[in-house]
Formats: structure tokens, sequence, C-alpha cells
């Protein structure tokens, strides 16, 4: 039996951190989910706050320092990735769009994703859809059509009574878990060093490709 | 094993006097470091080629022959060449010309390129980089060993019955090293033509290096240019140094920090750790390089970055001093020891006409009498015919070394 690995990564700035007790919550559904249906989960949770530096440094040179290097490929071998981001000023954290901006272009291709947004209001609950998803979409990852948003509200009383952060956290998790089953992304993963195919597509220029 | 430098041709502002050099002042400087690299006793100057400012080095060539003019051993190259934006034509006359002027010291490394806009302000686009890159070279290759050269392709207009003159010296091409960062397909290039890989090594973490190598060495054997040990392999390296250790780490940093590639990011001391660069005192630079054939095998060509981020020509011609006296020499013994007897040294003029022609006397090209029947028939040159191991045939990389003797 494979175990499938889930990678999870939180860019919440404080500690503790809302965010992160999301992301932790998403992927203990989802753990949970698999594990009833027989699969072997492993799962590895990166606080992008721990790598902030790291990523500034990629950013500016060009390569990762040996942390984040761990931490992309993690998540470039992962059979599913778990994004939660607090929304700053109407989007996803910068800190969030910088890792995701040092990832390669084609890491994520296939990849099931379960994204997760934090807000002080539920107001900017639309931000995982028009900003987050786009991301994904282009990067030709796969998020799940739940996305949850957790506002500071939805810790305590005055969240929504109708549809609870627990319920809209285990449909994510479980339309996540569905997809993760199916994978068998980690066992496909391309080394980025390795030839994968003869050049001669080379010859006379790209096209359609 | 051959030992030089290489220089980006930047034009900095030194941070400790806040003072920029002018054009002129740095290219005389890099003249002056060129001429110091030889008095010293190294082997190689590389220098790159950039076409916008704060760079100077438009035209590789010109420069390389002044150097070349002026220096008797030392052997020329380019870090890099742009095989995607140079129309291959013109390299192939430029460096035969070159090759001419300078009594055949010279090599040249192709990349793709330094920024983004360098494509378009040669007509090309970025996203075609690797095709020009794979197309640009075939004609190149071709123009250098056929003397009637019949070519269409997609990048550049179609040639019908062209020669690129002057014939190369001693009808031998200049060889070639490809170079990248982490490009596989740049080092499956270099290993089908059986030409150097040189890895950029300056802003990239060893395990990538190693990688980059492995793959080459690895596609050399494949298309049967050797064995994998006898690939022909260089690396890229940057050094401060000073007596100590301490004095070097205070003179580099202020540097290291403004720095344009790297400034602001890393510490110093993360970048010392994680990148080949070492500041340190010239033991630690001897140290760490000898290190590097742990990694990547045994290798032929070590260049080093020392001229930038605004290091004044004084400091640099200091460092020149250290690695001639305290570093190269005790190098060169090291990395003689326990170097097995396959392992070729960087190819030279000399040994690639050795290759080519043995004891026999390489092809002078003479071109036909100036009439107008001179361009009919196979070949514009008189003595075309005498010389069949000049066609194409002949597998380029096994012209030197162990492997040609297979």
């Amino acid at each position: 039996m494979t175990t499938k690995r889930i990678v999870v990564i939180s860019s919440g700035l404080s500690t503790p951190s809302s965010t992160r007790q999301l992301a932790d919550r998403l992927s203990a559904d989802a753990a949970s989910i698999l594990q009833e249906r027989g699969i072997e989960v492993e799962v590895q949770t990166f606080e992008l706050r721990d790598l902030a530096h790291d990523i500034t440094n990629n950013l500016l040179l060009g390569f990762a320092p040996p942390k984040l290097e761990e931490a992309l490929e993690a998540v470039a071998s992962a059979d599913g990735l778990i994004a939660v981001s607090p929304i700053f000023t109407t989007s996803y954290a910068g800190l969030f769009k910088s890792f995701i901006d040092v990832i390669d272009t084609q890491a994520l291709t296939d990849l099931p994703v379960l994204l997760g947004a934090t807000g002080g209001t539920p107001r900017h609950s639309l931000a995982i859809d028009y900003a987050m998803r786009p991301l994904f979409t282009y990067l030709h990852a796969v998020p799940v059509t739940t996305g949850v948003y957790a506002a500071t509200s939805d810790w305590g009383d005055g969240g929504d009574g109708v549809r609870s952060l627990p319920d809209r956290i285990f449909r994510g998790a479980k339309e996540f878990a569905d997809l993760v089953e199916r994978t068998d992304r980690s066992n496909l993963v391309n080394d980025p060093f390795a030839l994968d195919r003869p050049t001669g597509h080379l010859i006379g220029g790209l096209a359609g490709e | 094993m051959q030992f030089g430098i290489f220089t980006v041709s930047d034009i900095t502002q030194d941070p400790t006097t806040g003072r920029t050099p002018t054009e002129a002042e740095r290219i005389q400087a890099t003249l002056t470091i060129a001429k110091h690299a030889e008095e010293v006793g190294l082997d190689v100057f590389a220098l790159g080629e950039h076409h916008n400012p704060p760079f100077w080095s438009s035209s590789p060539t010109t420069t390389l022959a002044y150097i070349a003019g002026q220096t008797s051993t030392l052997q020329l190259t380019t870090s890099t060449t742009l095989i995607t934006t140079n129309d291959p034509v013109k390299i192939a006359e430029d460096f035969a010309m070159l090759q001419h002027v300078s009594g055949g010291r010279v090599d040249l490394m192709l990349g793709r390129g330094n920024t983004g806009p360098v494509y378009p302000w040669f007509g090309k686009d970025i996203r075609q980089g690797l095709p020009l890159a794979q197309e640009n070279y075939e004609l190149l290759h071709r123009l250098w060993r056929e003397d009637v050269v019949d070519w269409q392709g997609r990048f550049r207009t179609p040639l019908q019955g062209f020669t690129s003159t002057p014939r190369p010296l001693d009808d031998v091409p200049p060889f070639v090293w490809h170079g990248s960062i982490r490009t596989p397909e740049v080092a499956e290039q270099a290993a089908s033509y059986g030409d150097g890989f040189f890895a950029n090594h300056i802003f990239w973490p060893a395990s990538h290096t190693q990688r980059m190598i492995a793959l080459y060495r690895q596609r050399f054997e494949h298309h049967g240019h050797g064995t994998a040990a006898q690939a022909i392999v260089g690396l890229g390296g940057q050094v401060f140094m000073r007596k100590n250790s301490q004095d070097a780490v205070r003179d580099f940093r202020p540097y290291f920090d403004n720095a344009p590639v790297y400034g602001h990011g890393p510490s110093l001391e993360d970048f010392t750790q994680q990148t080949p660069l070492t500041v340190g005192s010239p033991q630690e630079v001897i140290d760490r390089t000898l290190g590097f054939r742990d990694y990547v095998g045994d290798y032929q060509r070590q260049l080093w970055l020392l001229d930038h981020a605004g290091l004044p020509l004084k400091t640099v011609l200091e460092q020149l001093d250290l690695l001639g006296e305290e570093v190269v020499p005790v190098l060169r013994r090291e990395f003689a020891k326990d170097r097995p007897a396959e392992v070729p040294d960087a190819p030279t003029h000399a040994s690639l006409v050795a290759g080519k022609y043995g004891d026999q006397a390489p092809r002078q090209a003479t071109p036909k009498a100036n009439r107008g029947d001179n361009l009919a028939g196979p070949s514009p040159y008189q003595d075309a015919q005498a010389v069949p191991a000049a066609s194409a045939a002949v597998k380029t990389g096994s012209a030197f070394g162990p492997a040609a003797t297979r």
C-alpha cells in the first residue's frame, strides 16, 4: 500500500496563527477521511514565516537555500497540497505569493489543491475564488471547488450558524481526499535535471508547446 | 588542468568610495587585468558579452584580439558568447579570425543570454531560446567544418554555396564549451557534439552543479565520445583573498553587501556556505577548490570571477598575485595527484591539430585564383580535395586525448 503525501503550506504571520489553525484542521480532516478508507497518509506542514528570508533570497538570487529547497521539493512531489493564506488588503498575503513565485512553473501540474483563507470579516471570503483559485489553475494544479474561508467570528460565537466552519472544513477536505486518493502523482514526479525526452522537438523552433 | 579568470564586464560603483569608474577606465583596467593574468602564470582569460549598460563588453572578439596581441601564452575565451541572438555566420567568421591573429589561442563558451530584452533587441523570441541555441550551433558547427555550406533553417535566411572565411586556423575549429546553470538540454547538446560543458557554479548550490555535470558526463559517454571520465568539464568559481581570513571577510563584505547580483540578499556567511564563493586566506581557497573535484570528478578548467562588484583595479591585481603565487601552483600539484591517466587535459589548438593530423602537416586553405570560375565546382579552395579528414564526418570530441586513438 502506498502512502499518500499531503503537504500543507500556511502563510500566517502571527504565532499562534489562526491561518495555521485552519490549515491543521483541513489536513486533519483530509487525513482521517483517507485513513478511514484504509489509505496511509503522511502530512508535512510548512510555515512560510519560517522560510520568509529564504524566499526573499531566492527571489533575489534565483536559487533556493537548503531549507526552502526542501519545502519546494516536498510541494512538487506531493499527492495533494493544502494552501492556506490570510487575506491582506483584498488578496493572498505577499509572502504566500512570493512562495508560489519561486516554485517551478511545471511543478504543480495535476496537483490536487485545497484552498483555505482567513480574515477579519467574512466579507473577504470571495478572495479565495478571485485571487487564490486563478493562481493555481494558471499553474495547472487542480483546486477543489470548495475553498474554506475562516473569518475571526467563525472561531467563536457569531460564525455561520447554518454551515459551520467544521462543516465547511469537512466538505472541502472530502473533495480533496477524493482527488488525493486517485492520484499517483508522487510516483511520477520528474527530476528537473533529467532529460525527460530527446531534444529533437527543438529543431525548427517550438510551436504549440 | 587550466586555471584562469572570467569577467562579466560590469561597471559598478565602488561602495567604499562611492565612485563609479568610466567606461574607458574599466575597459583599460580589464586589459591590464588580462595581461596580468598571464604575468602571474594563469592559463585562461574569459570575457562576457552584454548589450546594455552598465556592462561594456559588446564586442568580445575585438577586445580579445587586442589582448592576444599583448600576450603570448594566455588562452582567450568567452563567458559567454550568445548563440541565440548572434548570427552564427558572424560568430564563425569572428572566431576564425581571432584564431588566426592569436595563433590559435582561442576557444569559446556558448550561452543563451543574460537579460530578457537581448532577444527582442536582436529580433528574437526568448521563448525560442533553446531551439535558437540548437539551430544556430548546428550551423556554426558546419560552417567551421565544411568549406561550402548549403543550409536552411527556421531562424535565419538560408545559405546556398556559402563559405565562411577565413577557414579556421589549420582547418581546426576552435574548441567549444557550452555554458549553463541548470538546463539539461544544454548539457545534452554539449555531450552530443563531444564539446566541453562549463557549469556556471557561482550562483548555484553545489548539488545542482553536481547533477548537471553527472548528466553531461553520462550523455558524453552515451554519444560515444569517450568515457564519462573523459568528458571536458569546466567550473566557475569566485574568490576574495587576503593573507588572513578575517581581513578578507572585512575587506570584501561591503562589496558583497552591495553587489548588483546578490547584494541586499543573503548574508556573506550564508552565501559562502551555500555556493562556491570563498572569502578567506589562500589556503582556504585551495582547500575549497580541491573539494570541487569530490562532486564533479577530475575536470579540465577552473575559472574565477575576481573583478566584479566595483572592486578597484589595484585590489583585483592583488588577487591575481595571490592566485599566481600561492594558490594555482598548489592546485596544479594537488589536482595532478591521483588523476587517472585516461582523463584528458582541456583541448588546445595544438592538441586538436595533433589529434586531427598526427605527424602530418595541417591543411592550409588556399583559395583558387580570383577569376570568374573561382566558385565553380565543389570548393573555392585549391587544396580542398587533399584533406579528406576535413569532412564533417569526423566525430568531434574524439580528436583529442586518449579517445582520439580508439
